[in-house]
């Protein structure tokens, strides 16, 4: 294992992105994927870690001006205790009680969960229902530059972004949601806690008369990235919510996914709970 | 490279030199000899490994050593006030709640964060809290009943 040189541990975001700035520098925030990963071989420390967790002003989740942003570095247990997203956006909550464990959840940041793009990554799937966007901060010119990527393109391969090597994420922002906006998350392991998903599927929209409009379909670990399921929008948009639609729209998501074979589980299961599951997230949608 | 760094532990404050990737649980065991906190997995899948920074329960295998300067580590050992037991060390002896005992410790540590946020769990409420903490001999049920008793008794 490479020995890193140096550590840092910033309080202000200009110290941090100042320090990315020349590369050679790896982002530590929970420690919850690094750790493993640099101690199994996968990956090497660059010669300087860098703390981000004391990092002042990225640890707020605050509704402004009908956005709401969360920053990088609240965590699992922060998202799912929320009062704000309970009540504006419960998906959000409702994927973090399905996260790991407390022990996780408790260091685990919603930054690391983004950066790590993990094709299953839990946080990721509500998120791109609820058409968030996530900001980039970097040092250019003498000060802190951001930039906006949708999340819906920020993933490019699994544990790849857009994200270049000194830009730091530090929010994630998307609309407040309309007062008839409904979305549920599901996610299947073989057992409740500590599973990384087999697959997981996020739907949303604005539920009037008993028909969906604006819809967002969302799906885990069954293609190199998390998934915008758009084909299945598109079955859904406009059309009532029956049996008879709800079963197109389950037929399609199967057909959507490209799971792969691992020791999770085979790509055959994987594309029949896809097919389940959208089932069973649309039923949930329409229970409210 | 190791830095200087000083950390709080169960009140008292060590100074030590630590690699940056130097893992708390490393820095507990080998470097602080508390070896009540046991190493299982070493990467996040057993919880045997709990401890409470900041009073909230995580795994010390995977949390950095230099990232709790100025936070307060509870671990096992700090639990026992004046050689009175914890009430929860108490119950998972009364409740016969110990087998091999790998696992007792970091179960403690996980339970102790519930017991301060809900004083009276339910079956279900304490299930998710030990969710991250696999015992392979008790079946877990004793477990559930000893944190019960637990409460019982704190109330
Ligand atoms: C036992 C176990 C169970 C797990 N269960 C789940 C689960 O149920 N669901 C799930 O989705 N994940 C799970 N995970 C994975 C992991 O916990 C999450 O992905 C977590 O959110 C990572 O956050 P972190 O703060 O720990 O990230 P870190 O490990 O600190 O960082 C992750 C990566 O992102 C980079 N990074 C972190 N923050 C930033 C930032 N703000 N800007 C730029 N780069 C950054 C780091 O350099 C690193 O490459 C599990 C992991 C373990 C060990
Ligand atoms: S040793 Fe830390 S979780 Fe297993
Ligand atoms: S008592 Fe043996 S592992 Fe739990």
């Amino acid at each position: 294992m490479s020995d890193v040189q140096n550590y840092l541990s910033p309080h202000r975001l200009d110290d941090a992105v100042k320090a990315m700035a020349g590369g050679d520098t790896t982002v530590l925030c929970g420690g919850t994927d690094l750790s493993p990963q640099t101690d199994s071989g996968l990956r090497e420390y660059a010669g300087t870690l860098m703390n981000i967790r004391r990092i002042e002003g990225l640890s707020g989740i605050d509704l402004i001006d009908g956005q709401i942003r969360i920053g990088a570095l609240v965590t699992v247990t922060g998202i799912g205790n929320s009062q704000l997203l309970d009540e504006l956006a419960p998906v959000l909550v409702e994927a973090a009680d399905q996260f790991a464990s407390d022990q996780i959840r408790n260091a685990a940041s919603l930054g690391g969960n983004i950066c790590n793009a993990s094709p299953a990554g839990d946080m990721i799937i509500p998120l791109l229902v609820l058409d968030a966007v996530v900001e980039l901060s970097s040092w250019r010119q003498g000060t802190v530059h951001t930039r906006q990527v949708s999340l819906d393109e920020f993933f490019t391969a699994p544990g790849k972004t857009v994200r270049q090597e000194n830009e730091l994420l530090t929010a994630v922002i998307f609309d407040q949601p309309a007062e008839s906006f409904v979305a549920h998350f599901r996610k299947s392991g073989p057992r409740p806690a500590l599973e990384i998903a087999t697959v997981s599927v996020g739907i949303g929209g604005r539920l009037e008369n008993g028909s969906l409009s604006g819809v967002r379909v969302a799906m885990g670990a069954v293609a190199p990235t998390p998934l915008r399921a758009r084909s299945v929008e598109a079955t859904l948009e406009g059309k009532t919510l029956d049996a008879e639609t709800i079963r197109a729209a389950a037929v399609d998501a199967g057909e959507q996914a490209t799971p792969i074979d691992d020791v999770r589980a085979s790509a055959w299961y994987r594309r029949h709970l896809v097919c389940v599951f959208t089932e069973e997230v649309l039923n949930d949608v329409l229970e409210n | 490279m190791k830095q200087l760094i000083s950390i709080e532990i169960n009140g008292e404050v060590h100074e030590l030199a630590v690699a940056p990737q130097d893992s708390l649980l490393h820095v507990l065991r080998e470097e602080l000899g508390l070896i009540g906190t046991k190493k299982g997995c070493d990467t996040g899948g057993c919880g045997c490994c709990t401890v409470q920074i900041d009073g909230r329960a995580v795994y010390s295998c995977m949390t950095y050593a230099m990232s709790v300067q100025g936070k307060p580590v509870v671990t096992i050992e700090g639990i026992t006030e004046n050689g009175q037991l914890d009430p929860l060390q108490q119950a998972f002896i009364d409740a016969g709640a110990v087998q091999c005992g790998y696992c007792t410790c970091g179960t403690i540590m996980a339970a102790r964060e519930l017991l301060a946020t809900v004083p009276d769990p339910d079956e279900s409420q304490i299930r998710h809290a030990i969710a991250g903490n696999l015992c392979r001999c008790t079946g877990y049920q004793k477990i559930v009943d000893a944190i019960k008793l637990a409460a019982a008794n704190s109330a």
